[in-house]
């Protein structure tokens, strides 16, 4: 029997693909301007969403995407205000996003099964409506990241210049923070809210290795995010283990074998 | 009558429960002007600059940049900024090319792509700054004289009428600092765009400066840099 036989595997394969493309493309940003774990504390965050709608009898992919999108607009603006520093304002971020999910659980009383598949990702659970959802924050995600690429890298390379010339780096941050608030919602029922972050990042530096540009290293991160998710996934269906535990350590293995490829280039002589 | 780029009347500024660091000034820039700005660490050259550009608002007095209120500029694609410490610690490997196509959001905008112009204008830039040959090349692999000489052409791909260099030579060793400052020279006369250079250390273009500043909680001087001497017997004292 193939792997593709099974309707939940080329749901999973179908919603994992998009997941794979998106998170890095996000992600890219992200690591570039050294706000590598903010991914881990909007996944926090949107475990709260997740278990309000649990509590509100509402989808938790929609309560996520709401509250996690809020949390990245929240996080950016006691940023940029100085309201905290940046290290304080994620940590506030990551011990309030879990405390409320933990007491919004508790009163929903959803501690179950399929509380589990949101952190830690399910290929079991992934529905049509969710491969539909996740297909159309991955299409708007992306078209905006291409529609405002040059402006986002201006920002990102120097954000003090772009914003004296009159880029609105403001709306570039509150757009780009929405987006990983997007992304996170989109990704959890593949990868789960705890790990998200990681599949938004490594797949980032491990093409930064091999990569000669941005552009470059764009691109290559959302090959390597596609290639780490499609590989997980089989790997997890044979092997009988958790999707999203075994998508991130082949994006982790993926990042190794960046670097050792990378320093044998260096040995060999070849360019960065 | 030229038309004053910069211009800052009465202008006073403390940072909140501290002492002023700025007090009463009056500055202004016209059109075309080569000027650095010198003086001591934390003697207020980088907060006028800041003023001036309407990133800081000042206690009282008034800055105006292109005969606008500087906070509410609309024209600031006229303005091209050289951070003191520029964020270049992406992990990406960013291509000459690439940063300096940066340089162009401010002039073409967000949402439209670039046309044959904008890309004219980048290959210009990099032409100028006599990088022509590493347009390719990742930032992480040129030297430091190289690298200041990219984010010049980074600032010009916006076809500034104000070019903003603040602590531009911080980092880069003596040649490369002499060969910063003929650059600039250069594309002050080719351009004739207004430059703003703010150092502690302007020894590098004392000599193409049409003009020099000295702040220390205000300004101390404002001449021809070879008036400087006559005008105060121990420069020294610059240097704190």
């Amino acid at each position: 029997m193939s792997i593709l036989d099974s309707d939940f595997m080329r749901l999973a394969f179908a919603t994992g693909a998009f997941v794979g493309l998106l998170a890095p493309s996000v992600g890219f940003f992200l690591v570039q301007r050294r706000l590598s774990l903010i991914g881990d504390g909007l996944g926090h965050v949107a475990f709260a969403g997740v278990a309000a709608g649990y509590l509100l009898g509402l989808s938790p992919v929609l309560t996520a995407l709401v509250v996690t999108v809020a949390g990245a607009v929240a996080v950016e603006w006691l940023r940029t205000r100085r309201a905290a520093a940046a290290d304080q304002a994620l940590a506030l971020l990551f011990y309030t996003g879990i405390a409320a999910g933990v007491v919004l659980v508790s009163a929903a009383g959803a501690l179950n099964v399929n509380l589990f598949s949101f952190l830690f990702g399910s290929i079991l659970t992934v529905t049509r409506a969710d491969l539909l959802l996740v297909a159309a924050l991955s299409a708007v995600t992306l078209a905006l990241i291409a529609l405002l690429y040059r402006g986002l890298i201006a920002a990102t390379l120097d954000e003090e210049g772009a914003r004296i010339s009159g880029v609105p780096t403001g709306a570039l941050n509150v757009v780009l923070a929405a987006l990983v608030g997007v992304t996170i919602a989109a990704s959890m029922r593949i990868v789960g809210v705890l790990l998200i972050a990681a599949l938004m990042v490594l797949p980032v530096i491990a093409a930064s290795r091999l990569a000669w540009s941005a552009r470059s290293t764009l691109l290559l991160s959302m090959g390597l995010g596609l290639a780490s998710v499609l590989a997980g996934l089989t790997t997890s269906y044979y092997a009988d283990l958790a999707p999203g535990g075994t998508i991130v350590l082949v994006a982790a293995a993926a990042y190794a074998g960046a670097l050792g490829f990378a320093r044998l280039r260096g040995l060999l002589g070849g360019s960065r | 009558m030229s038309l004053n780029v910069v211009e800052l009347s009465g202008v006073s500024y403390a940072y909140p429960s501290g002492p002023l660091v700025l007090s009463d000034v009056d500055f202004s820039v016209e059109a075309g002007e080569f000027v650095a700005i010198a003086g001591p660490n934390g003697g207020g050259k980088t907060t006028l600059l800041r003023i001036a550009l309407g990133i800081e608002r000042p206690a009282s007095g008034r800055a105006r940049l292109f005969g606008e209120p500087a906070r509410n500029c609309s024209h600031r694609e006229r303005v091209a900024y050289l951070a003191q410490r520029p964020q270049l610690t992406v992990d990406a490997p960013v291509t000459v090319r690439e940063l300096v196509a940066a340089g162009r959001v401010p002039r073409r905008g967000l949402w439209r792509p670039l046309h044959a112009g904008d890309r004219s204008a980048i290959a210009d830039a990099i032409e100028k700054v006599g990088l022509s040959e590493r347009t390719g090349t990742p930032l992480a692999r040129l030297s430091g004289g190289q690298r200041q000489r990219a984010l010049i052409a980074k600032a010009l791909a916006g076809e500034p009428e104000l070019l903003v260099l603040d602590e531009p030579t911080a980092g880069v060793d003596t040649d490369a600092q002499e060969s910063l400052a003929l650059l600039l020279e250069q594309l002050h006369k080719e351009l004739g765009v207004t430059i703003l250079f703010v150092s502690h250390e302007f020894g590098a273009v004392e000599h193409f400066v049409e003009r020099l500043v000295l702040v220390r909680g205000g300004i101390v001087f404002d001449g021809e840099p070879m008036a400087l001497a006559a005008h105060w017997h121990d420069p020294s004292h610059v240097h704190s």
